[in-house]
């Protein structure tokens, strides 16, 4: 994170900017960013779609070959025909096949899965989703604001005995890697102190519903998972957070705010962190697939049934459409993240301007 | 670049992790052949699953080998893994970072694109996916798709700064006197930006030693290498966790995150001096200060 | 006294009474080993409406001298000695600015004594619209005050300056370099201050708004009766604003006098340097001249007169002898540190000619 902040913003030209600029420009700025991330989609869809076919070989046949031998049996021919309906039949061109493909995804048609045939894939992600997006999304939430707050508070007391103490063992916390905290967590508080089920997203005795016993089940089971990643994630905003704010401390309107006597508090908040936060924003990008990347492996250790899990599943079964259809639905999320933190960074500058 | 940087504690601290780890890398698996006689692979069934002890430092795992030694050679292990994979990846981030600050225009258009596609894309499900492709998934192998997708916050950070000195009037004056663009590049342009690429490669490092223990964790691994994070793969498959047997996988990571905060102390240390305003009042002075105060000021 | 300076004169002389005596005030900072003294025994009173312009070069610790008098220094600068003593318009004691407590200090801030910092550009916070920034200053010391009549008021204080009403919406990139600036000077009298401390608050902008933004000051200092520390490099600049004028070097004043009578006849050899260095901007042109060297490093400063290096009349004594600021020439507040006017200070009748061969100042 330290180099993220590092890049030497251009600074804002000081020729007066007609008045009448700001709404529109705002607008400009994201259906500008609304342009790259779809573009940026494609890409990714082109990307998945060439990934098999660009393997040595008719991309089904090895596909099929290598499925044979992680599960040691003949494929059956309804098996091999999804396989081929998603990695394109061995005689069909390119072309063809290509347009296809985008057909299939325009209907969210991800083909079957192998290894827990017939069902569609998209089945299989929209029982993960919720899981990851309640455990990915609420962490993600909560590691922002607890390191955003927490590294303001650093910055603006830089040197006090609080930042002295906190920095270097963020410093430390963040280099841990996600699933190694994980399963300490899991021998910690699972295994010797007893106070988290060991596995799972929820009480497998309940019956899935809205009842509340079974939401208090999901709370229960999620505490660990979500406090391993918040735990893991937070550091990471926290660094960049304090030294924006050791950085903009020495800006003149903060002195200035200092000089009109406001409130120590209102300066903090108002002006300190309120510029600081925005360099947050930007990198979002870059921590959000961070953090997707590590809850994807603290589901793998905690058996957490979301999309990371599956992922991990089909992987080891080879299971090439549940992996490619993860890849999509995960690409598609981070996207969509990516471009609400921009709408944030949006509304919060009034300078809006193209950013890196 | 001046040693100046050593003067501040953090990178000194930083800098001594890191060549510890180096040379664990180097003579460690020999040391401990040599001097414990003690082979990483060898499974010895009358010590399975022992505690740590006066025999097996680290104890011993599930199969009944020695955690100190697979630790020591997985420090090789991962260390290669990150070596690589930040070679590759730097220079990669150098290649298309530094051309796109420079030259701008469509150049820039074209890799700057580029850039901040691979920003975006989840990067570790990507190379899930890869890795799941290709057959026999070496070391070598995953240290080079690590490198080939983790190039991007490195080249939008040298695409900002070489955008900078692109623009400052030395390079303008020689470009004006007709030196030629490539030349300037590497000449002129990119010793300015040493000091950066020196702290982005240490980003890049702990960033491929980690990505490499994910991807074994995962099990996209080769299955007869050593690292770290293989170590802890094995550990959670044979349920290490609910065993008990916390010196299984507790050191491999210890390691990652020691080396972690090396590569980061180094950082910070570096990004100290070179950016004077989050040097902040140390202590020291700051007591210093208040001392004065107190007194009125010395002579 | 120039005709130009006369014209902007308040109407009644500003009245005698003190506003700010400040008294043998140091300030160092604590880094490394040694404590650099970057103020030294400073001294000087502002009378009421009264505008003080401060010149030095830059090192001189004419920015050390502005955050100390508004206490808004930080780590590891510190006010080691001396104080700032601040005379109420309610004719109260006065209080010493340097022993107050945050707390109480904040009483003071922009009520008695406001800022106005060199960049407008970076003293304005990017992303408030300038109305809030006038709006939580006057919120914070009126309780009372609706939001919308705070905004009101804002829009009335920018209308003082020129800038019409309807920019209190904008943010701070949306104004002009030079509206930004005199959005600042407004923003420095929201409270009706008794003291504006200005940073050079003209380097930033180009020469006509320059000359724009002093005669508003001018003006606004008339109307409103507020003093002023004005600090600069620009001598010539000074003579325009400046009842009088404080000349600092390596962190000592080593002249100080009515603005008119030190620019015609400088006492110390540095203000004659200083002098000689920028064009006059209402007199006929002379040769300029550089002052030769730089300043003195002050964590190493020179025995003797600090000048003494650079200083072209240097004579014996200069090198172990610091002079005191002592009383010179005819006008009575004139006063120059240096030891050229130390052998007949007591001969009031003397004319300026034993400051040199400067008799140049026909004003």
């Amino acid at each position: 994170m330290t180099t993220a902040t590092a890049p030497a913003e251009p600074a804002v030209p000081d020729a007066p900017a007609p008045r009448t600029a700001g709404v529109p420009r705002r607008w400009r700025f994201l259906a500008r960013r609304l342009g790259f991330y779809l573009a940026a989609a494609w890409s990714a869809i082109t990307l998945n779609f060439f990934l098999p076919r660009l393997m040595p070989g008719d991309p089904s046949a090895g596909i099929v070959d290598k499925l044979q031998r992680v599960s040691g049996q003949q494929l059956s021919p309804s098996a091999l025909e999804s396989i081929q309906k998603v990695f394109g039949e061995p005689d069909t061109n390119l072309g063809r096949q290509y347009i296809d493909y985008l057909g299939q995804l325009a209907r969210f048609d991800l083909g079957v899965s192998v290894s827990n045939f017939p069902t569609p894939v998209s089945e299989l992600l929209w029982q993960g989703l919720p899981w990851t997006m309640l455990l990915v999304g609420s962490t993600t939430v909560i590691a922002f604001v607890l390191g955003t707050g927490i590294g303001a508070v650093a910055g603006w007391k830089a040197g006090s005995r609080f930042d002295t103490v906190v920095s270097p063992l963020t410093t430390f916390v963040s280099a841990v890697p996600y699933f190694w905290m994980a399963l300490i967590g899991l021998w910690l508080f699972g295994f010797q102190l007893g106070w988290f089920p060991l596995a799972g997203g929820y009480d497998a005795d309940l019956p899935i519903g809205f009842s509340p016993s079974f939401l208090l089940s999901v709370l229960h089971y999620g505490v660990l998972p979500a406090t391993t990643i918040v735990f893991s994630a937070f550091g990471g905003w926290l660094l960049g957070m304090r030294n924006m704010t050791v950085t903009t401390v020495r800006e003149d309107y903060v002195l200035l705010a200092q000089a009109k006597g406001l409130s120590n508090r209102r300066v903090m908040l108002r002006y300190a962190a309120r510029n600081a936060v925005l360099p947050n924003f930007t990198g979002f990008a870059l921590a959000l697939g961070h953090v997707v990347g590590g809850a994807l492996l603290t589901e793998v250790v905690f058996n957490y049934p979301g999309v990371g899990y599956l992922l991990f599943t089909s992987l080891q079964q080879r299971d090439y459409p549940v992996m490619q259809g993860v890849f999509f639905l995960i690409m598609l999320t981070v996207l969509l993240a990516n471009l609400l933190a921009d709408s944030v960074y949006a509304l919060l500058d009034p300078r809006i301007r193209e950013g890196g | 670049m001046s040693t100046a940087f050593l003067t501040s504690w953090k990178v000194r601290v930083g800098l001594g992790i890191l060549a510890f780890f180096c040379l664990l890398a180097v003579f460690g698996p020999w040391l401990v052949d040599s001097l414990l006689g003690l082979d990483p692979r060898e499974n010895d069934t009358a010590v399975i699953a022992q505690p740590p002890g006066a025999d097996h430092l680290l104890g011993t795992n599930q199969f009944g080998q020695d955690v100190l030694a697979q630790v020591v050679a997985g420090a090789r292990g991962s260390m290669y893994v990150g070596l690589l994979g930040a070679v590759v990846g730097t220079a990669m981030a150098i290649l298309i970072g530094v051309p796109a600050g420079y030259y701008g225009g469509k150049v820039d258009a074209g890799l700057n694109f580029l850039t901040n596609l691979f920003l975006v894309l989840p990067v570790l499900p990507l190379i899930l996916i890869v890795a799941g492709y290709l057959e026999g998934t070496g070391i070598t192998t995953i240290a080079l798709i690590i490198g080939f997708f983790g190039w991007s916050g490195g080249a939008r950070t040298l695409r900002a700064q070489a955008l900078s000195i692109a623009n400052r009037d030395f390079v303008r004056a020689m470009r004006m006197l007709g030196e030629r663009g490539r030349r300037l590049v590497f000449a002129e342009v990119l010793p300015h930006l040493t000091g950066l690429i020196a702290s982005m490669f240490l980003h890049a490092m702990i960033g491929a030693v980690m990505a490499e223990a994910g991807l074994a964790f995962l099990g996209i691994s080769d299955s007869s290498a050593i690292s770290w994070g293989t170590m802890i793969q094995s550990a959670q498959q044979q349920s290490a966790v609910l065993r008990g047997l916390w010196w299984w996988f507790v050191p491999p990571g210890l390691c990652i995150a020691l080396i972690g905060t090396a590569c980061a102390l180094v950082n910070f240390g570096v990004d100290e001096i070179a950016n004077p305003k989050l040097r902040v009042a140390r202590p020291v002075s700051a007591r210093r200060a208040k001392r004065l105060a107190r007194t009125g000021g010395g002579a | 006294m120039t005709v130009q300076a006369e014209q902007y004169r308040p109407a009644k002389a500003p009245a005698g009474q003190a506003v700010l005596e400040v008294r043998g005030l140091s300030v160092e900072y604590a880094t490394g080993g040694v404590p650099v003294r970057a103020c030294t025994d400073i001294s000087f009173t502002l009378r009421r409406g009264e505008i003080l312009g401060v010149a030095g070069e830059s090192g001189s610790g004419k920015s050390t001298l502005i955050t100390a008098l508004t206490r808004l220094q930080r780590p590891p600068a510190v006010t080691t000695a001396g104080e700032i003593l601040f005379h109420g318009r309610d004719g109260s004691a006065p209080v010493d600015l340097v022993t107050l407590d945050g707390r109480r200090m904040r009483r003071y801030r922009w009520t008695a004594l406001s800022i106005v910092l060199q960049s407008a550009m970076d003293a304005l916070n990017p992303v408030m619209r300038i109305g809030a920034q006038f709006a939580d200053v006057l919120r914070a010391r009126d309780r009372s005050l609706s939001k919308r009549d705070a905004w009101a008021r804002a829009a009335e204080l920018l209308a003082l300056v020129g800038i019409s009403a309807d920019r209190v919406r904008d943010h701070p990139h949306q104004l002009s370099g030079g509206m930004r600036q005199r959005a600042a000077i407004a923003l420095a009298l929201a409270c009706g201050p008794e003291l504006v401390v200005m940073d050079e608050p003209t380097t930033a902008v180009d020469v006509v708004m320059q000359r724009q933004i002093l005669a508003q000051v001018l003006r606004l200092r008339s109307e409103l009766g507020f003093a002023v520390v004005f600090v600069t490099h620009d001598l010539s600049l000074l003579l325009e604003l400046a009842d009088r004028i404080a000349i600092m070097y390596a962190g000592r004043i080593v002249e100080v006098g009515e603005a008119a009578a030190l620019y015609s006849a400088p006492k110390h050899p540095y203000t004659q340097g200083l002098r000689d260095s920028f064009p006059p901007l209402h007199a006929p042109l002379r040769t300029l001249h550089g002052i030769p060297g730089t300043p003195p490093d002050l964590r190493r400063p020179p025995p003797g007169c600090p000048f003494h290096p650079r200083c072209a009349q240097r004579m014996t004594g200069c090198e172990e002898r610091l002079p005191a600021l002592l009383p010179v020439g005819p006008k009575a507040g004139h006063e120059a540190a240096c030891l050229l006017n130390d052998t007949d200070t007591d001969t009031d009748a003397k004319t300026d000619t034993d400051s040199g061969e400067t008799k140049g100042g026909i004003l």
